[in-house]
């Protein structure tokens, strides 16, 4: 069996267990890369050198009983704007093509102390700016399922990589959706916790108010898995916050076939009306079909404020962004323009040839809507929208448990579409944007194929802290749904 | 010529002396290579994110407490955007909307008697790194030491109206900041920096004129120079029909004027929004009281108590109460009960002395109250004569020990032996006839001679009254 045939948690059990070392499940996934990323090309950086010196160290201490958690062992990919020490992390940015990082994002430090071996950075929409990761300076990542199509985005490289079996495990970033689109695109189970669940410390901030790291996995169980492993309280994040209810694994583990009896899962009018494709839908009404099998209570709901959503998320996390990407200015690392005179000539040269087209929009974007005069009128608006509609999914959460929604509007689109229309590649991220405002957990399962072979994923949303719901709730689908395909490109052989 | 009126606010910002900065665990302490006290914070790595130094919102809060502030209870930080290369992420985090402190005052004493100047507010924020131009290299360099240290920006209202107000009122500022050990407040080493607001109205007229900026006037001289000299342009182009531009202004204080200062980035605006990376700031009842609880005994009060308390004279009083460390020095000698009196002196004396040649201010005085007392003590048994104090007062200066120990191990202690000191002085008498001739003429002040050449022989183990007394005695008896 092929090493990225395991689940995370089968390849640790199988590590330690004895039956495989972790130089060989690290070795495995660097062959699988060597095989198929020219095509894939989830990744910006792999370091094998380092993998193979990572894997022996972790092989003597798992030997030496110091590490026994469920993912000992396991290679994990990182998506390229998550800190890494001494490894090139360049949020796909000629900006920071040339980055190295002093010291590991808590989440890195965290799955280190774990056992896990991170030896790769995968391809994402530049600084996170994008729904389709054909902003990355490196070039685009193609969807396995179908290399004409995208992965989505922005965390396209993480998902892309799960997807066709170039990772066992992958965290991503989700900002607007960018886990749990790529997710649906890919047929990969990806989650966005509650905000402040796990640390942005050592994350490249694109909206600082917005941004959660998240797992991208095989299954529900490896996501459990993998969130309790970066999940908990960090002092170096202000935002983050301390819960003790973040053993989600053993919580799922005891959660028996009738789960779900009793649950009420609502499905808001106004996801399901124009714009959704048609066979979105089906496999979104099928999938309200296995979860009501599995003795949930499936119906109609209301949310307002749906057609708010895109518009204040596009004006908070670009005035966030804009301000957030300032640091970038040649002076201290990264990218700096060749020939300029002066300061402001190097400012305006260095930022102007550093980043691409989307990242400099977004930055105009926001800097307009929190110059004086406009401030009043789009952000604090905005900001007073976010709040409505954190307090329209409190009135949901009132009466249901959970929600379920397409993660997009469609299956993956085909590579060159989506850029041209920067206005149409945001109004599709109508499904997820409206979660991070609200801060609330989201998770997206692989539910079913367009005829076409496209993956959909089906999105379930919680209230804040109501990860264990979801979890529950995307077990029972899984398990109704039953396994799911793999791409062609998953088997080819290494 | 018109009679004009002079309308000055200022911006004060201080640096707080907390140890760490105000978003890391980096050292605030000065000096150190450059870029040594950095870390990914407060060098704008990407990623990296702030933590609130707690120590920062309890100075601020207390210096708002004690200028009759409204503490803001539930407050925020903002970012303010700009570019310049000291400030690593390109935003400075401040705050704009919801300072901690506002609507505060203090009382100021002015030859025209008591005025009260207003306080608009009090904001937390960070200071910037430094910027060094290499002309050998010829490229800048950036060195990030001081990017993160936490300062406090007090704004007043335009409530002063000369140089005497301005001086009087940074000089109360200083004290009470001072007292509360929120900073030492030196001018002179940017701990506290001044920024005057100056505009110029025809007497009795109700609007404001248009008002200059004047930056970082590094000393009162300066500051009071500054405005006689901003006042004067003013009215100067007001009388020759022109207008005042409002701009920043920067003070040479070398060749006395002003002139324009180049601006950090060609539009000002600032783009200001709630720093998202920070939670909002919530001070309870709790923490305030905590505040008011370890609120100090201010210089007035102080002043105060000591007149009511002490036989001291009013300079004595105001020199010892000017740095809060001398006022905790001089009570906590005469709390081991050393005379008052001499204590001001020492203290107002020789110790001054020593600081300044150190080149350090009042504050900075670290000699253990108990040396002191003993020194003092020593001198009050005739046990050491005031000369020989002074100098065993500088050895302990340099190298912090007992008094007492060090006398005696030096052997510097008075002989009580008469008989020793009665045969040197009639040696001193014998080998100077020249010194008891000029005496017997009528210089009396020849004794002074005799008195020294006696005290050299002594090895200064001697008490100069003691040997006077025994040398008139002998030289009458002649």
């Amino acid at each position: 069996m092929k090493i990225t045939e395991y689940t995370a948690r089968e390849l640790s059990a199988a590590i330690r267990g004895g039956d495989m070392t972790v130089p060989e499940a690290v070795s495995g996934v660097l062959t699988e890369i060597r095989a198929k990323d020219k095509e894939v090309h989830a990744y910006v950086t792999v370091n094998e050198d380092d993998a193979m010196r990572q894997a022996e160290n972790v092989q003597k201490r798992i030997e030496a009983g110091e590490l026994t958690g469920p993912l000992a062992g396991v290679p994990v990919a990182v998506k390229d704007n998550i800190c890494t020490n001494g490894l090139k992390t360049t949020c796909s940015s000629r900006m920071l093509g040339n980055f190295v990082p002093p010291y590991d994002a808590e989440a890195v430090t965290r799955m280190r102390q774990a056992g896990m071996v991170v030896f790769g950075k995968t391809n994402m929409d530049e600084f996170a700016m994008g729904s389709t990761t054909e902003t990355s300076f490196f070039g685009p990542t193609k969807n396995p399922w179908n290399e004409e199509h995208v992965p989505g985005g922005s965390s396209g490289g993480s998902c892309a990589a799960v997807a066709a079996g170039e990772a066992v495990i992958a965290v991503g970033s989700d900002t607007g959706g960018s886990i749990r689109q790529p997710s649906s695109y890919c047929g990969v189970t990806g989650m966005k916790p509650t905000y402040g669940t796990v640390s942005r410390y050592g994350l490249i901030a694109y909206g600082s108010s917005l941004d959660q790291i998240g797992p991208v996995a095989k299954d529900v169980t490896d996501c459990a898995l993998l969130l309790e492993t970066i999940a908990g309280h960090d002092r170096k994040d202000s935002t983050s916050i301390a819960r003790k209810d973040t053993d989600f694994s053993e919580r799922l583990s005891a959660a028996s076939e009738a789960d779900l009896a009793g649950m009420r899962i609502g499905l808001p009018r106004d996801y399901y009306g124009d714009g959704l494709d048609e066979e979105v839908r089906k496999v979104m009404e099928d999938a309200a079909a296995m979860l009501r099998t599995r003795g949930a209570v499936v119906e109609p709901c209301d949310l307002g404020l749906v057609k708010y959503a895109i518009p204040a998320y596009y004006i908070i996390a670009c005035a966030e962004a804009s301000s957030n990407l300032e640091r970038f200015d040649g002076v201290k690392y990264g990218y700096r323009a060749e020939d300029y005179e002066g300061l402001h000539d190097m400012y305006r040269k260095t930022r102007s040839q550093g980043f691409g087209p989307e990242v400099r929009r977004r930055i105009m974007l926001g800097s307009f809507v929190l110059s004086s005069g406009y401030y009043d009128a789009y952000y604090l608006k905005a900001l007073r929208t976010k709040a409505l509609i954190k307090a329209e999914f409190d009135k949901v959460f009132r009466d249901y448990d959970l929600i379920l929604a397409p993660a997009a509007p469609t299956a993956a689109p085909k590579i060159g579409t989506s850029l041209q229309d920067p206005l149409k590649m945001y109004l599709s991220d109508i499904y997820t944007v409206s979660v991070n405002l609200a801060g609330l957990p989201g998770m997206t399962v692989p539910a079913g194929l367009t005829r076409d072979g496209l993956p959909v994923g089906a999105q379930l949303i919680g209230d804040c802290f109501a990860e264990e719901k979801i979890f529950r709730a995307a077990l029972q689908l899984e398990k109704e749904r039953g396994a799911f395909g793999r791409p062609a490109i998953f088997v080819k052989g290494a | 010529m018109k009679e004009y009126e002079t309308v000055i606010g200022l911006e004060v910002h201080v640096e707080l002396a907390t140890k760490t900065k105000i978003f890391c665990g980096c050292s605030t302490a000065f000096g150190g290579a450059p870029n040594t006290h950095t870390c990914p914070v407060c060098t704008g790595m990407p990623g990296s994110l702030p933590v609130l130094n707690r120590k920062v919102v309890e100075y601020a809060a207390s210096v708002g407490l004690a200028t009759h502030c409204e503490i803001t209870r539930y407050g925020r930080f903002d970012r303010k955007n700009y570019f310049y290369p000291d400030n690593p992420q390109n935003y400075q985090i401040s705050q704009l909307y919801l300072p901690i402190c506002r609507n505060g005052y203090v009382d100021i004493e002015t030859p025209e008697g008591s005025r009260r100047v207003g306080i608009h507010e009090i904001h937390m924020e960070e200071d910037a790194g430094k910027l060094i131009h290499d002309d050998f290299l010829d490229c800048s360099l950036v060195d990030y030491n001081r990017s993160g240290v936490p300062l406090i920006e007090t704004v007043s209202e335009p409530d002063m109206r000369s140089a005497d107000d301005v001086i009087a009122y940074l000089e109360k500022l200083r004290m009470t900041i001072q007292y509360l050990g929120a900073s030492d407040c030196k001018l002179q080493e940017g701990s506290m920096r001044a920024d005057v607001n100056l505009s110029v109205r025809e007497k009795g007229a109700e609007k404001l004129g248009t008002r200059a900026e004047m930056k970082n006037i590094n000393s009162f001289r300066a500051i009071a120079r500054a405005i006689d000299y901003e006042r004067a342009r003013q009215i100067d182009v007001l009388e020759s029909g022109g207008s005042v531009v409002q701009e920043t202004l920067r003070w040479d204080d070398t060749a006395g004027y002003t002139y324009p200062m180049r601006s950090k980035e060609d539009a000002k605006d600032y783009r200001y929004f709630p720093e998202p990376d920070l939670v909002p700031l919530v001070i309870s009842d709790e923490f305030l009281d905590q505040l008011r609880q370890q609120m100090p005994e201010f210089r007035e009060e102080k002043m105060e108590r000591y007149r009511r308390s002490y036989d001291l004279t009013e300079s004595e009083i105001e020199q010892i109460t000017s740095a809060r460390r001398m006022a905790d020095l001089f009570e906590a000698v005469v709390d081991l009960g050393a005379d008052p009196r001499e204590t001001a002196k020492w203290l107002n004396g020789d110790i001054l002395r020593l600081l300044k040649e150190e080149g350090k201010s009042a504050n900075d005085v670290s000699l253990p109250p108990v040396y002191l007392a003993k020194l003092i003590q020593l001198v009050g048994a005739g046990t050491i004569n005031r000369n020989t104090a002074k100098s065993v007062l500088e050895a302990i200066w340099k190298d912090p020990q007992d008094p007492e120990v060090y006398v005696q191990e030096h052997g510097l202690a008075i002989v009580p032996d008469n008989g020793a000191l009665e045969k040197v002085i009639e040696e001193v008498i014998a080998a100077n006839p020249k010194s008891v001739a000029d005496w017997k003429s009528g210089k009396k002040k020849a004794v002074g001679f005799l008195v020294g050449q006696t005290m050299k022989a002594m090895k200064g183990k001697a008490d100069p009254a003691a040997v006077n007394r025994m040398l008139s005695e002998k030289l009458a008896r002649l």
